[in-house]
């Protein structure tokens, strides 16, 4: 029984794709109701931030290692709009985002005339300069001590109660989600597609490569801005733990537990790595990064297609058995699906 | 802010710019001069010649794989480049559509100068290519290459808002395209699950979907058996109307069949240039090349 309902999510039909998407709709409006909403509000920021990571990561293939700089660029700049504009909090992150896009302009047209574990690099080292410019400009940033007091106000609504603020956030987290889906199916998102699986391919098309690199990263970075101004905001405070090197690693993981390249996923290795460290802190253990870093270690070693990814192979790989059964019956040839169950496992770094 | 404004106009305004400059006003005049070679070969005098090189050299630590080569492209002929293995004409190739950046030497399409230009430039001032190596998008349809290629020629691939489902308005002309080289029937299929014989053929739509003044096309027939040989042998004769081909090529019955023009090349430089029976014949192409055997 649940192998056949497992054949027909392979199958994907129309009904199943709204029903995942009404699930995913469900879930994400009762969160607050089930976790604490900090937590449920951080998970929202979080997610955003993986998707719009796996924007890059997944679909244009470029691994940045530098991440960080956009969540936390928008952070600051979102807290300092707040505090000296007295804007409606959606204003602020607005801001935020435009300011991380505009830092991830000049550190993109630098960063794609590399590639592979290069392009990490270089985006690392922009990354680590805003966090020395960050803790270098205590009169702005509040250096050390971080950005005290960021307000969170819409005219009208008393936002003090973070489970409000949740839902006050959402319509924006829900915005970015779908301009990252939009990207994925567009003209543009095919071109990039093609860019990431065969860059000398889509040259001698006539793409210009690097510029469309330039614009997925900088697209990347305004949706990363997005979830740090909100996350942000739903703290009050921006610190340099948001440009640290670590903040940067822990989207990564985050989207490789996800799966690489689902979007989708990313929501999900979101969640259960703010979970977990919820958790993990709560009940007393200090030591975060070893218990994730361990998890890390062990989604690349034994499933690296994360856990969006293993289970779509899966249910791909019995369908395609089920096809290729029919298929041989009609004597019809190899007629493949080209979707997710046919692709190799992702890797992180392309090789140049 | 200025630094987004400006990316923003490098990519959403200046590939138009790009392309305009094809028709350069001096393309006419220039394309008359006959260069200097190194050719017994004799013909008559060229037509306008669409893809030319002046003194055209690369060199790798000292080693020059691509020597001084003059070549002239006729416009609307079949123009072979043979040679041994190790002779420069894959390089040759790559230097003509910006893979490689040229060691001295100028590289023209009718009359405009494109040294140095990247290779989505030269492949939009209407320079197509396809690859020795089969070089597609193994997880795609052959329809979806299709589009993809066609949707260059547009400014859709800037649209990150929109739909692909605008895609939709390319099907026609992609099912045209796969019928040409005989592939109607895998259009649904990924490049990645077709058949040797059928990676090539969908080379060969992509580069014709860019619909360009010059087909450059390295070993079409490489790795293939008799009757795949003969199929893009027709194809290739086919689809050679109203368009200028260069052919890298070893199979040289293949040649023999296509080309109007011959070029010999041999350790980078040009040995022998002329019409495939003078070319056969010539002692030195029978010494450096063909070997006793063929001639």
């Amino acid at each position: 029984m649940i192998l056949a309902l497992l054949d027909r999510l392979g199958a994907r039909p129309a009904w199943l794709r709204w029903g995942l998407l009404a699930a995913g709709l469900v879930s994400v409006l009762g969160l607050p109701w089930v976790l604490y909403p900090p937590v449920a509000a951080d998970i929202l920021c979080w997610g955003l931030f993986a998707v719009a990571f796996d924007l890059l990561l997944g679909h244009a293939g470029l691994l940045s290692f530098g991440h960080a700089a956009f969540w936390g660029t928008s952070a600051y700049a979102t807290g300092l709009i707040a505090i000296h504009a007295g804007v409606p909090f959606p204003l602020a992150v607005a801001g935020g985002a435009v300011a991380a896009a505009v830092v991830a302009v000049p550190i993109g047209l630098l960063a794609v005339r590399r590639s592979g574990i290069y392009f990490a690099m270089v985006t690392l080292a922009f990354a680590q300069m805003i966090y020395f410019i960050a803790n270098q400009w205590g009169d702005l940033t509040g250096g050390e001590n971080g950005l005290q007091g960021i307000p969170r106000e819409v005219p009208g609504l008393d936002l003090s109660d973070s489970f409000v603020y949740y839902y006050a956030a959402l319509p924006l987290v829900l915005a970015g989600l779908f301009a990252a889906w939009r990207i994925v199916h567009s003209p543009f998102g095919r071109v990039v597609a093609a860019i990431r699986d065969n860059p000398a391919r889509a040259r001698a098309l006539g793409y210009s490569v690097d510029r469309y690199k330039v614009v997925v990263f900088t697209v990347s970075a305004f949706l990363s801005g997005l979830a740090g101004g909100l996350y942000a905001v739903n703290h009050g405070f921006a610190s340099l733990q948001e440009v640290y090197w670590t903040t940067s690693g822990k989207v990564v993981v985050m989207t490789v537990l996800g799966g690489i390249g689902t979007l989708w996923g990313s929501l999900l290795g979101a969640a259960a790595v703010v979970r977990l460290e919820d958790w993990l802190s709560t009940s007393g253990f200090d030591e975060v990064g070893i218990v994730t870093g361990s998890l890390f270690i062990l989604v690349v070693l034994l499933f690296r297609r994360g856990i969006w990814g293993t289970v779509s192979y899966l249910l791909q790989r019995r369908r395609a058995a089920g096809a290729g059964m029919r298929s041989a019956e009609s004597g019809n040839g190899t007629v493949r699906d080209p979707a997710a169950g046919d692709r190799p496992e992702p890797s992180l770094v392309k090789e140049p | 802010m200025f630094s987004v404004v400006a990316t923003a106009v490098r990519f959403y305004v200046l590939p138009d710019a790009d392309t305009l400059s094809a028709t350069h006003p001096a393309a006419s005049e220039v394309g008359m001069t006959s260069t200097t070679r190194t050719t017994s070969g004799g013909t008559a005098p060229l037509p306008r010649a669409i893809l030319s090189t002046h003194g055209l050299t690369k060199a790798f630590d000292g080693f020059r794989a691509v020597d001084e080569v003059d070549l002239a492209v006729a416009e609307g002929t079949v123009h072979a480049l043979v040679g041994p293995n190790g002779a420069g004409k894959t390089t040759l190739f790559n230097l003509l559509t910006g893979f490689l950046p040229a060691s001295a030497g100028r590289i023209e399409v009718a009359g405009q100068d494109i040294t140095g230009l990247p290779p989505e430039k030269v492949a939009r001032l209407g320079v197509a290519r396809s690859f020795q190596v089969t070089s597609l998008f193994p997880a795609v349809t052959a329809r979806a290459h299709l589009e993809l290629a066609l949707q260059a020629g547009t400014d859709l691939g800037r649209r990150f808002w929109r739909s692909d489902r605008l895609l939709a308005r390319f099907t026609g002309r992609a099912r045209e395209l796969l019928d040409q080289v005989g592939l109607a029937e895998r259009a649904e299929a990924p490049a990645g699950s077709l058949p040797y014989g059928q990676k090539r053929a969908l080379e060969l739509a992509l580069a014709l979907a860019l619909d360009p003044r010059v087909l450059l096309l390295d070993e079409p027939t490489a790795g293939m058996g008799l009757e795949d040989v003969d199929r893009t042998v027709a194809l290739v004769d086919r689809i050679r109307a109203g368009r200028t081909v260069v052919l890298v090529e070893h199979n040289m019955s293949v040649v023999g069949s296509l080309a109007d023009t011959v070029t010999v090349l041999q350790r980078g430089r040009v040995l022998v240039e002329g019409a495939y029976r003078t070319v056969r014949s010539d002692p030195r192409v029978v010494e450096a090349y063909l070997g006793a055997g063929v001639a």
